[in-house]
């Protein structure tokens, strides 16, 4: 077999960095958030801004580019219901990967603390300063967070249970290796 | 024909407000305001006190003779946050439960020409006084006049913020504080 059943590279490099950022902001995320005020959480909170910030840009990019080019697809012998829950969680993570840091962008300036990108670039407040609506989003934010914590359980969970229980390279879709699949 | 030319100087002080000296000694609370502003990891945070006492007596004619003092209630703060309000009260910010005020006395008021004055002065701020210069611009209205003025101040030279909270990369030591102070003549 000759077919590289594999994402594009773009899409590949996109998924990984989202992966990384997501992987360090999250666990910062709940750990700033229980610090007493100090300088070190505001510091924490202005790191975690501009990574939410980065993920928001990067997974515009990623969802773009998932838009319009057609991921490889998936192996002829994989029944209708799992097909169809794949296809449900890829699109939930999609959603939540742009909606979470909205909504972290959007809490900030509910909240009165703009975000300035990297210390640099501020962003536009769109929403003005409200005490209410600050907590409200603060609570959404959580929960979409927590959301995508399970999400990203399953999705884990289904490559690893592919690529191991069902012996197939299928981490190879999202990865590197020159392994044909 | 004595009676018309006195009551014709009395129509001519009345119809020009300014041959008749006001003497702006009373203050509007609800038209007078104190803010502040700085920057929090490249960020502005805008803050201010809701309850503070200002007197004084200002002038045009007479401005060396003029006077200012603004007692402010620290515990009104406007910090940006609940959790900055409640932090500011303590001992490494303003120790408000040994500091419950911040008193500005005027020391000396020079015009400056257009409206525009130097008034000098001294800050008390958590038990540290400082010598203050904060130009004051004059706004005579109808009914009342407003006195607008920014300065900044070094949160540093009062010892707002010590241990930690001395790291100005953090937290900015300028603090743009502007003020409002809306008076009549009555």
């Amino acid at each position: 077999m000759n077919t590289v059943l594999r994402y594009s590279p773009p899409a590949i490099v996109l998924h990984w960095l989202l992966a990384l950022l997501i992987f360090v902001t999250f666990p910062l995320g709940v750990y700033m958030h229980e610090l007493p005020l100090s300088p070190d959480k505001l510091k924490l909170y202005s790191y975690h801004k501009w990574i939410g910030i980065t993920i928001l840009l990067l997974a515009s990019l990623r969802v773009m580019w998932r838009v319009t080019h057609t991921p490889p697809p998936l192996p002829d012998d994989m029944t209708r219901w799992p097909r169809r829950a794949s296809q449900v969680v890829h699109g939930l993570l999609y959603v939540l990967i742009l909606a979470i840091p909205l909504s972290g962008w959007l809490m900030s300036s509910a909240k009165g603390f703009q975000t300035v990108w990297f210390g640099v670039l501020p962003l536009p407040d769109l929403i003005g300063k409200d005490k209410a609506l600050g907590d409200l989003l603060a609570g959404v934010h959580q929960a979409l967070n927590f959301t995508l914590l399970a999400l990203v359980i399953l999705h884990v969970g289904a490559a690893l249970k592919h690529h191991f229980m069902e012996r197939r390279p299928f981490m190879q879709r999202m990865g590197w290796g020159k392994k044909e699949l | 024909m004595k009676l018309t030319l006195h009551t014709l100087a009395l129509l001519a002080a009345l119809a020009s407000p300014a041959a008749s000296a006001v003497e702006y000694r009373t203050v509007l609370p609800a038209q007078s305001a104190i803010g502040f502003a700085f920057s929090q990891m490249g960020v502005s945070i805008k803050g201010g006190f809701k309850r503070f006492v200002a007197q004084m007596v200002f002038d045009p004619a007479k401005p060396e003779a003029a006077r200012a003092q603004i007692d402010i209630d620290l515990a009104s703060i406007d910090a940006g946050s609940s959790e900055a309000d409640e932090e500011s009260a303590g001992r490494l910010w303003f120790n408000r439960s040994v500091y419950p005020r911040a008193q500005f006395v005027s020391s000396q008021i020079r015009p400056l020409g257009n409206n525009r004055y130097e008034m000098r002065g001294t800050l008390t701020l958590k038990g540290r006084s400082r010598e203050l210069v904060v130009p004051v611009t004059f706004s005579p209205g109808k009914t009342a006049a407003a006195f607008d003025g920014s300065f900044i101040l070094k949160r540093l030279d009062f010892g707002i913020g010590e241990g930690m909270w001395a790291d100005v990369d953090t937290v900015a030591n300028e603090v743009r504080v502007t003020f409002r102070i809306a008076a009549t003549g009555q």
